[in-house]
């Protein structure tokens, strides 16, 4: 049942990130291979994940910075594609999307005659972050309340909940969805609608149009939660 | 918190109430900034600003300024020089009077720096002061200005041993970072929306200063604001503005700069600009005064299209500016100019004096285009290039340096 006296309240939290240098760079593919090998894991996730948190212009093309510097420093359009395809939502583990993106790049390395060499001031600078949460000092009791908490949470909230979630939970859950659970049957519904949601392909803003979007309760009635089609918003636009 | 509020209706309450929470738990901390000027120059700048929100925020955070002789400048300023990649050499007797000066300014700033929690030592120049400080307690960080990704070996051998032993250090791009025996975070500067500089004005003092300087409102108007310096390539401005002027005759220049009191070789520059531009009339060379704020921020506004052509540049706070008041910028492909001119949609990358003209003369004569890039512009500083969020990074490094630099730190 979906009552106040039940399960705890959802406390909204932010986080901030601070971004390091790893010290690890690359002129080509191979260096860029190389150096995915041994990178640390956090790096990886960066470089797909991190720049969420900054916006995209011609960058939307290309979803991951791999991707966007193939195209921009390399000019090696395939190796843009096939790295900009890569959706790390589909991987179990960051060492499963490390994998994938270190084969990538070998049947790229397989098929060049001539690697394309970046210039030296455009090399792929490897990255990682820390992050830093703090309490919002904001809750909410209700599911019915979430949609309107989502519209005014900061992007970066949306990070910590929705992103950062999957990869802080042993269960690799958002953590709405976790928190929607405890209300039972009519929760899950809602938690099934935010699952339709792709964090991947958009930008944190639009993410949160979607999000608030899905979990609109108008027209809310237990066990016939009406289907909602989300837009999805151009990150470009 | 009544500075900071002021913001609120330039980023949205949520930015300010998050640079709150983030305060929280520094509250008390003694913070200490050092620098080599306090005005003139990006740096000068920013912590004229950061300094009193770290206050008001509840952390008593002071501003201290080393001083030196003419030698002290000429040698930093090589440094500067050469760390953006000059291969000249530096004098021993600079860099013997460099170090004296750094143990005088330490001794006159013990009382400020040795008890401090946190210490951010700025660019070059005051960088051996750590060495004074053996048995420091708080945490001290090298904030590097510059463009540093690839230096002039022998000098950056030099100065490395001074930079191994900070805490952390700070970079404006993951490309400036050199090799260094701890954390190197990214941070990349900004501007104060609400600042002299960047605040709206009343057209009536847009058309003051344009009749100040004979600026004619019916032509277009190309500016470049930087100090005379030779990365920032004033001459190569010229030759951009010659190559359009011969399609678009009516075409004006401002190329507006003031002086520094760490800059030795403005004045030299100075003259190689006036000879380059060889008396001609549209050509206006502006020697403004530091603190000429709100004349800088009316030509800019009186702009159609703002140049910052440089060769080498760390950031580049004079794109940011233009951009905020919805100029499109035509930039030098280096450094920070590529953070925030993003191609085509804020405006344009050129590596030439001939590619700077060809985009002069499309912007001129495709006016929805420059209209459209301008708006980008803005919003795009708006996200990422105001001093609330280079003010929240500050305080993230900061309860990462606290958190004993854990990846994740969570804070109650």
């Amino acid at each position: 049942m979906i009552n106040g006296s039940g399960p705890r309240p959802f406390s909204f939290k932010d986080c901030a990130l601070a971004a390091i240098a790893t010290g690890r760079r690359a002129r080509d593919l191979r260096e860029l291979r190389d150096h995915l090998q041994q990178v640390e894991i956090a790096s990886i996730y960066y470089h797909f994940w991190g720049g969420r948190l900054r916006p995209l212009f011609d960058e939307a093309a290309y979803h991951n910075d791999f991707a966007a510097w193939a195209h921009h420093a390399l000019r090696d359009h395939v190796a843009a594609e096939r790295l900009g395809v890569i959706d790390p939502t589909e991987f179990a583990t960051l060492e499963d999307l490390r994998t994938e993106l270190v084969e990538t790049l070998e049947q790229r390395l397989y098929e060049l005659d001539t690697l394309p060499v970046s210039k030296a001031d455009e090399q792929f600078s490897f990255i990682r972050s820390q992050i830093v949460v703090f309490d919002t000092h904001r809750s909410i009791a209700h599911p019915r309340e979430l949609a309107e908490g989502l519209a005014t949470s900061s992007v970066s909230s949306i990070f910590y909940h929705f992103i950062d979630a999957r990869r802080r939970t042993a269960e690799g859950r958002d953590d709405y969805s976790t928190w929607l659970s405890d209300f039972g049957e009519e929760g899950n519904a809602l938690a099934t609608r935010l699952a339709d949601v792709d964090p991947y392909f958009t930008s944190l803003t639009d993410l949160r149009i979607q999000l608030a979007d899905a979990l609109d309760m108008d027209g809310f009635a237990p066990g016939t939660l009406p289907r909602r089609t989300t837009e999805v918003h151009d990150a470009t636009a | 918190m009544q500075q900071l509020e002021a913001y609120t209706g330039i980023t949205g309450a949520d930015v300010i109430d998050q640079l709150r929470q983030l305060a929280a738990p520094l509250r008390g901390l003694r913070v200490v900034h050092v620098n080599s000027t306090r005005e003139g120059g990006g740096v000068a700048e920013i912590l004229a600003k950061l300094v009193p929100f770290m206050n008001e925020l509840g952390i008593p955070t002071a501003w201290e300024v080393i001083t030196g002789n003419a030698d002290f400048y000429q040698c930093t300023k090589r440094f500067h020089n050469t760390l953006q990649g000059d291969a000249q050499e530096i004098p021993e007797y600079l860099l013997r009077n460099f170090e004296q000066t750094n143990r005088e300014n330490a001794e006159r700033l013990r009382p400020a720096l040795a008890d401090a929690d946190i210490v951010f030592i700025h660019d070059p120049q005051p960088a051996p002061l750590l060495r004074a400080f053996p048995r420091r307690t708080g945490q001290w960080i090298w904030r590097c200005h510059i463009d540093v990704s690839r230096p002039h070996r022998p000098v950056w051998k030099y100065l490395r041993p001074f930079l191994a032993g900070y805490d952390a250090s700070i970079w404006s791009l993951a490309d400036f970072a050199q090799p260094l025996p701890h954390p190197q975070y990214l941070i990349p500067p900004s501007i104060d929306p609400l600042s002299d500089k960047n605040i709206d004005l009343p057209p009536e003092e847009i058309d003051a200063v344009r009749d100040r300087f004979d600026l004619d409102p019916e032509r277009p108007l190309l500016t470049q604001v930087s100090r005379f310096d030779r990365f920032k390539d004033p001459v190569g401005v010229i030759r951009s503005y010659r190559l359009a002027k011969r399609f678009v005759p009516g075409l004006q220049l401002v190329l507006a700069g003031g002086g520094a009191s760490d800059d030795p070789e403005g004045e030299a520059v100075l003259a190689e600009v006036r000879d380059a531009a060889n008396g001609d009339p549209d050509i206006k060379i502006l020697l403004l005064p530091p603190d000429a704020h709100r004349t800088i921020n009316a030509l800019q506004r009186a702009s159609d299209i703002v140049m910052q052509k440089s060769t080498k540049e760390g950031f580049g706070l004079t794109v940011t500016e233009a951009m905020w008041k919805g100029r499109p910028v035509i930039g030098g492909n280096t450094g920070g100019i590529r953070l925030q001119v993003i191609n085509h949609h804020t405006g344009f990358l050129v590596s030439t004096p001939e590619g700077a003209a060809l985009r002069i003369r499309y912007l001129l004569n495709h006016r929805e285009a420059l209209d459209t890039m301008g708006r980008k512009a803005r919003e795009f500083v708006r996200e990422n290039f105001l001093l609330t969020r280079h003010l929240r990074e500050y305080l993230t490094l900061m309860l990462i340096l606290r958190g004993n630099h854990a990846d994740r730190v969570e804070l109650s």
